[in-house]
């Protein structure tokens, strides 16, 4: 009788679960196993091929002892906190801005995006030319008649974290800016009345109305643009090559380095490892706070 | 993700031709400058010449790029017919791996081992009495290569060694010419350094360092006097903004630099530009001081193909490009020394036959990608492109730093 009134709950909405065995699967074998394994290899010698001759923390012993990478990191955070708080506020003004029923929005909407659809190896490509001081804005100034005039970031060690920032930042603020948009659409036309009514200006709105009321599209952005971030490879290969010196060196150019040219997997691991765990110290504690919390409610 | 789907692109359209006949045999290299594109054209000419296919999968970028490409491609089950390295240690670990084939009976019917001189470069394609690649020359890094119309602008004297050279640096500044050409990519200062080490240390010297692995010795008197001198090559380098070795070369064929350290590739170059040995540029083996030259080079490895045509067509390859006629035309364009003692060379230029008089006797020494891993070159060229852009290391850190990798090297 029981199994009649009640089916068994495995076998309720059997089609979905079907279908999403593939990506169950991926999920479970391609990502989890392959971190895992990644991890596990950190602690062996491997060099070209892997080998499972254990080695302890030796290559973690290595890696933060490596000149080259501390310098690696200390440069993604520079990078990371600024690219952060510019393609937030520059993304949100944009957005804002666009919110203010303009005309042809959807052509700036259009401009603002369109380098998002760029990769970041041709936006690098691009840029190296525009800051190149013999092709560049160097060059084009100085043909103006302003001789002395000099602007090469990406050949300055101290300034060249900026010259990839200008890119960066030009690639990434268009989708911030869209999420934005979506996000003040997403208000209620009420609470712009009410606000009004009570006399209260418009940037105060903003700021202490609007901006709360937006949190679950601040988080997505802040999501999709951190992970960009921690990953930050191709726009460095492509500008400098880490270059001058080791002075825009990132974390994800140490990692594939050591795996493929130093011919190291053992250290590459360890350093992919390293990569993991900081993502892992940020993600883990807000997604505790995001999804452990309502699930309480 | 991008740079890995760009990675996959460049596999696939590299990929493609090898599916178009039996005995189509593709073969992957980094030579793309025009110097070498020209040189590897002649293995291509000889190779069709025998009734096969030469398919070209030149990757371009330098070894750098290639190398990790190359690697994943035969580890990833996707092998091309036959793919260069430079010989020693970079290939080692897929030769014990059982990726790559023996050569043994091409090598044994053809009597490679009495005809590859120097013998060191067998040796290093032998492992366990198996012969597993083809060197195909001899390339040496000592070389100083100097524009003779430089230093007549300067009002100089073309320089006889290293130590004239930095003497005359003052006077090519006032003339506004960068005194030494060096792109700033880690592998070609951290090179500079190690011809620095051989030219004003002397072979010695380097053999302690990199073969016997002394690190005492490494952060002694003797090898600050390298650093001393590499501190003198970064202040003279200091004007030239280039990145890749051949924009530097071509800064002593414009004459806008008075000089580079490189190896002897570079002269594939002066001779696209048509410039002549002796009168256009002056080269200096050995920067002038010690004349010796180091063995390393490129050899190719063929991989285990299913394919038994392929795999026979592979043997012909490997006999071509040993044979003496391809040897001749090769080197010629390339620049570099062939690895057969028996061949004639009356057609080489005034640097070549420097290298081969210095090759005859027996003034070699092993190349440092011979005497240490590939792991320890790349911590040594990470901290000379640290040393050559920042001025605020001291030779003295430098050192420090030097030594504790030497220590660690294996």
């Amino acid at each position: 009788m029981a199994d009649d009134t009640r089916p068994n709950r495995l076998f309720k909405n059997l089609n979905a679960k079907i279908a999403s065995i593939p990506m169950i699967l991926t999920a479970v074998v391609v990502f989890l196993g392959g971190t895992i394994w990644t991890v596990v290899y950190s602690f062996t010698d491997s060099k070209l091929l892997p080998r499972t001759n254990f080695v302890g923390f030796q290559q973690y012993e290595r890696l933060w002892s490596a000149p080259r990478w501390l310098i690696s990191i200390e440069n993604l955070a520079v990078y990371g906190v600024l690219a952060l708080i510019l393609s937030f506020v520059i993304g949100f003004l944009l957005a804002a801005l666009l919110d203010q029923k303009i005309r042809f929005e959807d052509t700036f909407r259009t401009i603002f995006l369109y380098p998002f659809a760029l990769s970041f190896v041709v936006t690098g490509l691009v840029w190296q030319w525009i800051l190149n001081p013999d092709f560049g804005i160097q060059h084009i100034v100085r043909s103006l008649g302003w001789e002395s005039f000099t602007f090469d970031p990406l050949y300055n060690a101290d300034v060249v974290l900026y010259g990839l920032l200008i890119a960066g930042i030009w690639q990434g603020t268009g989708l911030v800016m869209c999420l934005m948009l979506a996000g003040l659409r997403g208000i209620d036309e009420d609470v712009w009345k009410a606000a009004r009514v009570d006399g209260i200006p418009t940037w105060k709105t903003y700021l202490f109305i609007v901006i709360p009321m937006m949190r679950p599209v601040f988080i997505t952005a802040l999501v999709i643009v951190a992970s960009g971030i921690v990953k930050l490879y191709d726009l460095v290969v492509a500008m400098t090559g880490g270059g001058p010196g080791q002075a825009s060196e990132v974390p994800a150019k140490y990692v594939y380095e050591f795996m493929f040219r130093a011919q190291n997997l053992g250290q590459g691991f360890a350093a992919s490892s390293m990569m993991l765990l900081t993502v892992a110290i940020i993600l883990i504690p807000w997604a505790y706070l995001e999804f452990g919390g309502k699930r309480r409610v | 993700m991008k740079s890995l789907k760009l990675v996959a692109g460049l596999l696939a359209s590299a990929a493609l031709p090898s599916a178009a006949s039996a005995t189509d045999l593709e073969v992957t290299h980094w030579w793309t400058s025009g110097g070498e594109a020209a040189a590897v054209a002649e293995f291509a000419k000889a190779f069709d010449a025998t009734g096969n296919k030469w398919v070209d999968g030149a990757i371009a970028g330098s070894g750098d790029t290639a190398r990790p490409i190359m690697i994943s491609r035969i580890t990833g089950g996707d092998p091309m017919a036959a793919t260069q390295f430079n010989h020693g240690l970079q290939a080692r670990e897929l030769v014990e791996a059982g990726l790559f084939r023996d050569l043994t009976d091409v090598a044994t019917k053809e009597n490679w081992a009495g005809l590859v001189n120097p013998p060191t470069l067998l040796e290093n394609c032998t492992l366990d009495g198996k012969i597993y690649c083809v060197p195909v020359n001899i390339h040496s890094w000592q070389w100083l290569w100097l524009s003779n119309a430089a230093f007549e602008k300067a009002g100089v004297a073309v320089p006889a060694n290293w130590n004239e050279f930095v003497a005359a640096a003052p006077a090519l500044e006032a003339a506004g010419i960068t005194p030494l050409a060096m792109g700033k990519q880690p592998w070609q200062q951290a090179g500079a350094f190690n011809v620095l080490m051989v030219g004003v240390g002397g072979p010695e010297l380097f053999l302690k360092v990199y073969r016997d692995k002394d690190a005492e010795f490494a952060a002694g008197p003797e090898v600050a006097q390298v650093f001393k001198a590499a501190d003198d090559a970064r202040k003279m380098a200091a004007g030239a903004n280039v990145q890749n070795w051949n924009e530097a070369t071509a800064m002593v064929i414009s004459d806008t630099a008075g000089g580079q350290i490189m190896g002897d590739w570079a002269q594939g170059e002066f001779q696209v530009a048509g410039e002549t040995a002796g009168t256009d540029y002056t080269c200096l083996p050995g920067l002038g001081l010690h004349e010796v030259i180091s063995t390393g080079g490129d050899a190719f490895y063929f991989p285990v193909l299913q394919d038994a045509e392929q795999s026979a067509a592979q043997e012909v390859l490997a006999s071509v490009m040993m044979s003496p006629e391809t040897q001749v035309a090769f080197n010629l364009k390339k620049g570099s020394l062939p690895v057969r003692g028996d061949v004639d060379l009356a057609t080489a230029n005034d640097c070549m036959q420097k290298g081969l008089k210095i090759l005859a006797d027996g003034g070699v020494i092993q190349s440092s990608d011979e005497l240490i891993d590939p792991d320890s070159t790349t911590q040594i060229n990470d901290l000379f492109a640290q040393f050559f852009s920042d001025m605020s290391i001291t030779p003295e850190d430098a050192q420090k730093r030097f030594a504790e990798l030497i220590a660690a090297a294996q």
